[in-house]
């Protein structure tokens, strides 16, 4: 009897193993479901694929009554539009922050503590004084992602820096290089590589922020969608949205994976 | 003229550890010199003053007649064993940025017809050192050899007058080792470079070059391993020297390499 540390899986065994879990999931779910519509037709805790499928049409396909728009779209793209400028101006900062406190040792000691300090504060606890300073528009929810996980990066970036191999940087010296040459040319190439890969593990926390941002002030958005329904326990759109939502953070983390092969080769197996 | 490098008296201590004491050693242009010793012994210390990446704590190291300067700079190139290159540039950009950080400049990037320069110059030293079939591969699809060879491209670009080396080679095979000992003796002769190049190996610093310092403690104490410091026990002119200083300096160096 072979070690059980020593078997792996074969390639269709191991596709079979992984599809394994959901489809034991969806079948849990679909027998649970049927046995509660039996005893109650009007039951709303565990809807039906039917009668999912029907809310998807009316929220994706069918113009509101109320408003004329295609309601999951509309949600989405003012979503995303939130997600992407606070992960894009938290990437920026953190880039730029978590680089020159990381390679250079004058700013780093003048600004590490209190970057430190700022992680430990739990961005939601702020979100109160984000609605006074900045309303209840798009702003305090693109700041509040903002605020949320640039810290992350910066702390991610500076120790990236901090890991680039000091004979790299003495080798640029001994031809010439310039303190901004090397910041340029040597450092933040091998940082956006790492930067992508920061941004892709704090998606999670976005998303995070953004919903509840969502939820406490908003007049669209998936977040919002999702708790304004949850006042008629509509569990037959709340559950689609939420597979919606898994899938787009799904395809922005794949997306990122792909971009960052795609432009740094350099950065793959067995580079450095 | 002062000779190129002096040392005058030259010391390095660590708060109670001594490292190096009373160094004093002079050095004329165009030497290539090798030097050995054990692990610890002070030679890479002694390198990287030479650098400028740590200073000396009592004494003078004179370049010219002057202090060195207590950073990098482009009159001392250097290849390490590892972590010389940029892992982001290819074969050919790795060479060219050489060209881009010796001139001013905010971005070290080129364009026009320096960028043209610089091309035509890395293409002729990367073919020098054998690497004309790989200008565009990435650092970590190199060889360790082929990679060592693109770090002495590089390091060359930059003209400096004197050539640090340390341990470059002690990460090669043995095969590969005989040709790079080749290529650097070609290039210390045809750019009248000076030399310092750290080894492990005694038999490389007994025909390489023209200079063999060993670095070993002068006074050991059993009780405190870090009161003395270590000094050039043997500073040798390489074709004069027979079987038997080799087997004396072997059997210096052997038994403590046996007990790290």
């Amino acid at each position: 009897m072979q070690r059980m540390i020593n078997m792996a899986p074969g390639r269709s065994l191991n596709l079979m193993l992984a599809l394994l879990p959901f489809a034991l999931l969806l079948l849990l779910y679909i027998v649970a479901s049927d046995a509660r519509l039996a005893e109650n037709a009007n039951d709303k805790l565990l809807p039906s694929f039917a009668q999912m499928g029907d809310a998807v049409q009316r929220m994706a396909f069918e113009p509101s009554k109320r408003t004329g728009e295609y309601l999951l779209w509309v949600d989405t793209a003012s979503s995303l539009t939130r997600l992407g400028l606070g992960v894009l101006i938290a990437a920026v900062l953190g880039l730029l922050i978590g680089m020159l406190t990381g390679a250079l040792p004058m700013i780093g000691a003048g600004v590490s503590p209190l970057l430190t300090v700022i992680s430990l504060v739990p961005p939601l606890a702020l979100l109160p004084v984000l609605f006074i300073v900045f309303g209840l528009g798009e702003l305090s929810k693109v700041v509040l992602i903002a605020v949320g996980i640039t810290p992350f990066i910066a702390r991610d970036i500076q120790r990236r820096t901090e890991e680039i191999p000091a004979e790299q940087l003495v080798k640029a010296q001994t031809l010439g290089a310039n303190t901004m040459q090397i910041l340029i040319r040597v450092v933040l190439p091998q940082l956006l590589p790492k930067l992508i890969d920061a941004v892709r593990l704090s998606l999670g926390a976005g998303w995070l922020f953004l919903i509840a941002a969502e939820a406490i002030a908003s007049t669209d958005g998936l977040g919002y969608r999702i708790f304004l329904v949850r006042r008629y326990l509509s569990m037959d759109v709340i559950l689609p949205y939420v597979a919606w939502i898994t899938l787009l953070a799904f395809l922005l983390d794949i997306a990122l994976a792909w971009l960052s092969r795609r432009l740094f080769p350099w950065n793959t197996q067995g580079g450095r | 003229m002062p000779p190129m490098i002096q040392a005058k008296n030259l010391w390095k201590t660590y708060g109670e550890n001594v490292v190096l004491e009373g160094l004093n050693v002079t050095v004329e242009e165009g030497e290539f010199i090798t030097m050995v010793g054990t692990s610890g012994c002070g030679k890479s210390t002694f390198l990287n003053m030479l650098l400028g990446t740590q200073s000396c704590s009592k004494g003078e190291l004179l370049l010219d007649g002057q202090p060195i300067p207590a950073e990098p700079g482009p009159d001392r190139g250097i290849v390490f064993q590892q972590y010389s290159v940029f892992p982001h540039m290819t074969v050919l950009e790795n060479v060219m940025a050489a060209k881009a950080f010796a001139r001013k400049g905010l971005t070290g990037y080129l364009f026009g017809s320096a960028r043209r320069e610089a091309k035509e110059e890395a293409t002729a030293i990367l073919n020098q050192v054998g690497l004309s079939h790989a200008l565009n591969k990435y650092p970590h699809e190199l060889s360790g050899g082929m990679k060592q060879r693109l770090a002495i491209a590089q390091a060359l670009l930059g003209k400096p007058r004197i050539l640090l080396l340390d341990e470059p080679f002690g990460a090669l095979d043995p095969g590969i080792r005989a040709d790079m000992h080749e290529l650097v003796l070609n290039l210390w002769r045809e750019h009248k470079l000076t030399v310092f190049m750290v080894t492990h190996d005694l038999k490389e610093g007994f025909y390489l070059g023209t200079r063999l310092w060993v670095f070993d403690k002068l006074r050991q104490d059993p009780q405190a391993p870090g009161a003395y410091g270590a000094s050039i026990t043997y500073d040798l002119a390489v074709g004069q020297m027979g079987k038997k200083i080799y087997e004396e300096i072997d059997d210096n160096l052997r038994p403590v390499v046996e007990v790290v």
